[in-house]
């Protein structure tokens, strides 16, 4: 690990309260100031042993936005590790030629490992279902810039609570904001009893509904939808059953708070209706525009940056 | 032969070690964590013997050997609670609980075979995150994928 506050970025789970503070104070100060030279003459590498689009783009947009250099490959088949090389090897050959690595790899567990033989710091982009800490960076920031706050807000995740790991890293971020929290799903695809026990231990409140009703939809801040995907269910029949009861509709919205907004991880399929995207309370799509400031955060406090005095 | 099965149980060792208090569905997982059948000595193994504290309990005994404190906690892992007892002469001159460490570094394989640790030559790293008694299970987090295992699931490397 290099010296003047220079650290990893791997799990959310691992990273305080004051952390999470720092990166969201950051994300402010990147919307107010996109455009920057604060990562002039550095160089970054973006290593994505598993193609995402998506998420590789936000990166390079950031460090590029940044006045920083991308190297780095989009896919493993082009990748070192094609031939069989380790990934203890490709990431102690590539620390010798950036400043930061940022990662996505298909095996859970392997930006931590990463990050432990890496010379320089390591920002975790998404290691299979394990963590995927900047998608939630954009979360929390997201919740705070249309709430004002995170302290006490009821958030109400829908969907599939099972595998969504953007439920969990959120849940478990959100400890340390007093939320309360509802589960609407199917038996299928309900909240695992570990984030359950979370919950209890962190003594947050939280209740679980088997019906996307208006009471839950009354009560809610945030409405964070999740893909319900058919290839999760062992009887298709189960999936036809379930998969229009998860649907979000304008109608629905009839007695929602004023301040409710619906977050949405993207790409979505059919789990909010089109005619949602033209109402107020619709934020998925300026959420995903956060995903950059979320990640310039990330990026200049992995390499200790300060930011100018404002 | 007349020697009764009780006889047997508890037949006096002169030098050696006896690990008692491991409840029986332990008692396998125990065994294979020493590592007993590639050593050259005599070894008794107790299955199913009464036990107030237990109900059934299991107890391994091997005759002129000492095992270091590292080897002896990963019983831990299935028997928080199993007691080592060091003879010499006849005599137990040390008494000692078990110890389960905070992490188990390289021990214990992950069961999870998306996990780095499977398919990277690398150590393994468990954090014990249930400490666990005589009848709830030890439970085990991966440092790197965060699955966890009960004790009793757990794989050796
Ligand atoms: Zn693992």
């Amino acid at each position: 690990m290099s010296s003047t506050g220079a650290h990893s970025f791997v799990s959310i789970a691992q990273a305080s309260k004051e952390q999470i503070e720092e990166l969201l104070k950051r994300s402010a100060y990147f919307e107010q100031h996109p455009n920057s030279e604060l990562l002039k003459g550095r160089v970054v590498a973006t290593l994505f042993f598993e193609p995402s689009t998506r998420t590789r783009l936000s990166f390079e947009t950031a460090v590029n936005r940044l006045g920083g250099r991308v190297i780095g490959f989009s896919d493993a088949s082009t990748s070192s590790t094609s031939k069989g090389e380790t990934l203890n090897d490709t990431i102690r050959m590539v620390a010798n030629y950036a400043d930061l690595i940022v990662m996505r790899h298909y095996l859970e567990g392997a930006a931590q490992w990463a990050s432990e033989v890496s010379s320089v710091p390591v920002v975790n982009a998404g290691d299979g279902a394990n963590q995927h800490p900047s998608q939630t960076m954009l979360d929390l920031y997201s919740i705070l810039k249309t709430q004002g706050r995170l302290e006490d807000l009821t958030i109400t995740m829908v969907g599939d609570l099972k595998y969504g790991r953007t439920v969990h890293s959120l849940l478990q971020a959100m400890k340390h904001f007093r939320p309360r929290f509802r589960f609407v799903a199917s038996h299928e695809l309900a909240m695992p009893e570990e984030y359950l026990r979370f919950c209890r231990e962190n003594g947050i409140e939280y209740e679980e509904h088997l019906e996307f009703s208006p009471e839950v939809i009354a009560e809610s801040d945030i409405i964070y939808m999740t893909r319900v995907q058919r290839e999760r269910f062992a009887d298709p029949l189960e999936y036809e059953k379930v998969k229009d009861l998860y649907t979000l509709r304008k109608s629905m919205l009839e007695g929602a708070k004023p301040n409710l907004k619906i977050l949405h991880p993207l790409p979505r399929v059919n789990e909010i209706d089109r005619d949602v995207d033209e109402c107020p309370e619709a934020y998925y799509f300026e959420q995903a525009r956060n995903g950059l400031f979320a990640r310039q955060a990330i990026i200049t406090d992995a390499l200790g940056i300060e930011l100018p005095e404002q | 032969m007349n020697t009764d099965k009780k006889e047997l149980a508890v037949a006096a060792l002169r030098d050696g070690t006896v690990i008692d208090h491991i409840p029986s569905a332990a008692l396998f997982n125990a065994v294979r964590f020493l590592d007993l059948e590639k050593l050259p000595k005599a070894v008794t193994i107790g299955y199913n013997l009464a036990s107030k504290k237990l109900g059934r309990k299991g107890i391994i005994k091997v005759a002129d050997t000492f095992f270091d404190d590292a080897v002896l906690n990963r019983i831990a892992i299935v028997a928080p609670n199993a007691v080592v007892n060091t003879i010499r002469d006849f005599e137990v001159v040390d008494k000692k609980r078990v110890q389960l460490p905070d992490s188990l570094i390289d021990i214990v394989r992950c069961n999870n075979p998306k996990c780095i640790t499977n398919n990277e030559p690398m150590r393994t790293r468990f954090d014990v995150v249930e400490r666990g008694d005589d009848t709830h299970d030890v439970k085990l987090r991966c440092h790197y994928c965060n699955h966890t295992v009960d004790g009793l699931d757990a794989h050796f490397k």
